[in-house]
C-alpha cells in the first residue's frame, strides 16, 4: 500500500460486473462478532443440552458424567453411555411441569391476542394522523420500551395491591373492591402493558406504508368504510400482525419477571419454573432440561420470525 | 389522499396511550410522597430521594450497573456494527445463515434460557462469575439488537457513494471511515443507546451470571420489589426512567435537527 494514500491505478470497468470474489473486508469484519456468537450463544446451548441429561450428583457441580477427553474415544464412549434421561422422565412425570409447560402457552398466546386487538386500534389510529403528530406519537411509543422492564412492572404493584390505586379509586366512585394482585389477571395486565411497544411498532410500520389509493379505489368501487378495512388494509396490514405476534408471543412464553411478580403461586409459567429449580430447588439438570423443551417448543416461531425479518430487511 | 383520524382513531390514540403513560405517571408521582404507605398521599416531600443517597448497597449496585452497561454496550455496538456490515454487505459467504440466525435469536428468546446457558458455560470453564461474567453476558445479547439498528441504516445506504470513494483511490477502510461511518453514525449512537439501556435494565440474566460483589441495580431493586412496595424504590425508578427518557429524546432531537436543514 502507498504510504502518502495518493491514487492508485485502478481499472473501472472492473467494477462493472459482480466483482469481488474473494471474501470482502467486510465478510472478514463479520469474523469476529461470529466468533463471539459461537463462543456465547451458540456453545453454551449444548452445554444446556448436556447437563439437562446428567444425574444429580451432589447439589453443586460438577455433574456426571463428565466428558474425559484423556481417555479418547473410550471417553467419549462412555460419556454417552453414562448419559441419561432421567431429567426429561422425571418432567413427564411430574405433572406440574407438563401443567406450567401448558399454562405457558396459554398465558403466551391468550396475551398475544389481547394485544392484537389492543394494539391494532393504536397502530391503526397513529397511521391515520399527519406526520408531525405520527412522528410524536411514534417516539411516545418507543419510550416506555426504553425503560426499565422490571420498574413498569413495578408500577403495577401499586395500582393493583388490595389498598392500592385502583381500589382507591373505585371506592371514589362507589364500586365495589376487586382482588388482583397475584392472580392471572394480573399477569394478563401486565404481559399486555409490558409488550404493547412490541405489538405496535410492526403493525404501526406496515400500516404506516399503506398506499392510501387503494382506500380511495375500494371506496370508488362501492365498498362500506368498514369492507374497505376488512378487505384491503387488513390482509394488506399480515405481514405486520405476523411480526408483532412472534416478537410478543416467543419471549412471552418464557417471560419470568410478570408472573413472578405479578401472578400468584399458583400461576405455573416455565420461565418461573427454570428460576425456582435453578435458583431455590439447585436442580441445575431439571433446570436445563426444562429449558430444552422451552427451546424446542420455540424453535419453529423463532425460524418463522428470523425469515421474516430477513425479507423485511431486503424489501426496504 | 390521506383522511385524517376519526372520532375511533382518536379515542384509541387516547387510550393507548393513556395505559402505556399512567403508570409511570403514578410512580414517579408517589415517589414524591411524604408517606411511607405508599398509596396514601401525605403531602410533597424529597425525603426518599435523599435516603436514596445515604443508602449504600443501592449507590454500588448502580455503579456497577453503570460499568457493565458501559463497557458491554461499546463491546456490542462494535461488534453489532460489524456484524451488520457482514450481513449487508459481505453476500454470500460460508455459514451466513447460522450467522443471520444467531443474531436474531437473541432478540426474541426467553432470556432465562440465554442466562441458564451462559452461567453453565462460565461454571464449566471454571470462570469466576462477577463483572465481567454480566459483561460478556450483556453483550451478547445487547450486539444482536445493535446489529439490527446498524443493519437497517446500512440497507438503505448507498453503496455507490462508498465505491466511488474507492474508484477516486481510497483504500477501502479510509472509504469507510470517511464515507460510510459518518453516514451510519446516528444509527450507531442509537444502538449504543438502546444496548446501555437493556444492560441498565437487565434483571434475568445478570441474575443467572452475576456473583458477589457484582450485584446490578436491577437485582437490588427486584430483591427490594418482592418484600413489597416501598417509596425508596419509585425514587429510584424515576430517577431511572429520568434518566433514559432523557437521552432517548436528546438522541431523537438530534437526528431529526440533522435531518431537517436538507429537507
Amino acid at each position: 500500500m502507498s504510504v502518502t494514500g495518493a491514487p492508485r491505478p485502478r481499472r473501472p470497468w472492473k467494477r462493472l460486473g459482480r466483482p469481488r470474489l474473494s471474501p470482502s473486508w467486510e465478510a472478514r469484519a463479520a469474523f469476529l462478532p461470529y466468533l463471539w456468537l459461537g463462543l456465547f450463544f451458540l456453545a453454551p446451548f449444548l452445554l444446556v443440552a448436556k447437563l439437562s441429561l446428567s444425574d444429580v450428583v451432589l447439589a453443586i457441580p460438577p455433574y456426571a458424567p463428565k466428558l474425559d477427553w484423556s481417555a479418547g474415544l473410550g471417553g467419549v464412549v462412555a460419556f454417552v453411555r453414562a448419559l441419561d434421561f432421567e431429567a426429561y422422565a422425571r418432567m413427564g412425570q411430574d405433572g406440574l411441569y407438563l401443567a406450567a409447560y401448558l399454562s405457558s402457552l396459554k398465558f403466551a398466546a391468550v396475551a398475544t391476542l389481547i394485544l392484537l386487538l389492543t394494539g391494532y386500534p393504536l397502530a391503526y389510529g397513529m397511521a391515520r394522523c399527519r406526520p408531525s403528530v405520527r412522528q410524536a406519537l411514534l417516539m411516545a411509543v418507543i419510550l416506555p420500551f426504553w425503560t426499565s422492564f422490571l420498574i413498569r412492572v413495578y408500577a403495577w404493584i401499586a395500582i393493583l395491591k388490595p389498598a392500592g390505586l385502583l381500589n382507591m379509586a373505585l371506592a371514589q366512585v362507589g364500586l365495589p373492591a376487586v382482588d388482583i394482585l397475584n392472580t392471572d389477571t394480573a399477569v394478563y395486565i401486565g404481559l399486555v402493558y409490558a409488550y404493547l411497544p412490541f405489538m405496535v411498532l410492526p403493525l404501526y410500520a406496515v400500516l404506516e406504508r399503506q398506499d392510501d389509493s387503494l382506500l380511495e379505489a375500494s371506496a370508488d368501487l362501492g365498498c362500506t368504510p368498514f369492507q374497505t378495512f376488512w378487505r384491503v388494509t387488513f390482509p394488506l396490514s399480515l405481514p405486520g400482525v405476523a411480526a408483532g405476534a412472534l416478537l410478543c408471543f416467543i419471549p412471552m412464553v418464557g417471560e419470568f419477571v410478570i408472573p413472578d411478580l405479578l401472578g400468584g403461586s399458583g400461576t405455573l409459567m416455565l420461565g418461573k419454573t427454570i428460576w425456582t429449580e435453578f435458583f431455590s430447588n439447585r436442580d441445575w439438570p431439571a433446570a436445563s432440561a426444562v429449558a430444552i423443551v422451552l427451546l424446542a417448543t420455540l424453535v419453529i416461531p423463532i425460524v418463522l420470525f428470523q425469515r421474516q425479518q430477513t425479507k423485511m430487511m431486503e424489501q426496504r | 389522499m390521506r383522511r385524517g383520524p376519526s372520532a375511533f382513531n382518536i379515542a384509541a390514540i387516547t387510550l393507548g396511550m393513556g395505559f402505556l403513560y399512567l403508570p409511570i405517571l403514578l410512580l414517579v408521582i408517589y415517589s414524591f410522597n411524604a408517606s411511607r404507605l405508599v398509596t396514601v398521599w401525605g403531602g410533597f416531600s424529597t425525603r426518599w430521594y435523599a435516603s436514596l443517597f445515604q443508602n449504600e448497597q443501592l449507590l454500588a449496585a448502580a455503579w456497577v450497573t453503570l460499568r457493565v452497561a458501559f463497557v458491554s454496550a461499546t463491546l456490542a455496538t462494535v461488534l453489532g456494527a460489524l456484524a451488520a456490515l457482514g450481513l449487508v454487505r459481505a453476500g454470500r459467504f460460508r455459514g451466513r445463515t447460522l450467522f443471520s440466525s444467531m443474531t436474531y435469536a437473541p432478540l426474541v428468546m426467553p432470556e432465562v434460557i440465554l442466562g441458564l446457558s451462559l452461567l453453565l458455560l462460565f461454571v464449566s470453564v471454571g470462570l469466576p462469575r462477577g463483572f465481567w461474567t454480566v459483561t460478556i453476558a450483556h453483550t451478547t445479547l445487547t450486539l444482536c439488537y445493535a446489529t439490527v439498528v446498524v443493519q437497517a441504516r446500512l440497507v438503505s445506504f448507498d453503496e455507490a457513494l462508498e465505491e466511488a470513494a474507492r474508484d477516486l483511490g481510497a483504500p477501502p477502510w479510509k472509504a469507510f471511515v470517511l464515507v460510510t461511518l459518518p453516514n451510519i453514525a446516528p444509527a450507531v449512537a442509537a444502538a449504543w443507546m438502546l444496548a446501555f439501556t437493556l444492560s441498565l435494565d437487565d434483571l434475568v440474566i445478570a441474575s443467572f451470571t452475576s456473583g458477589p460483589g457484582a450485584t446490578t441495580l436491577p437485582i437490588r431493586i427486584y430483591s427490594a420489589v418482592r418484600l413489597g412496595v416501598s417509596p425508596e424504590i419509585n425514587a429510584i425508578s424515576t430517577l431511572l426512567i429520568g434518566l433514559v427518557a432523557t437521552g432517548v429524546i436528546a438522541v431523537y432531537l438530534l437526528n431529526m435537527r440533522r435531518r431537517t436543514p436538507g429537507a
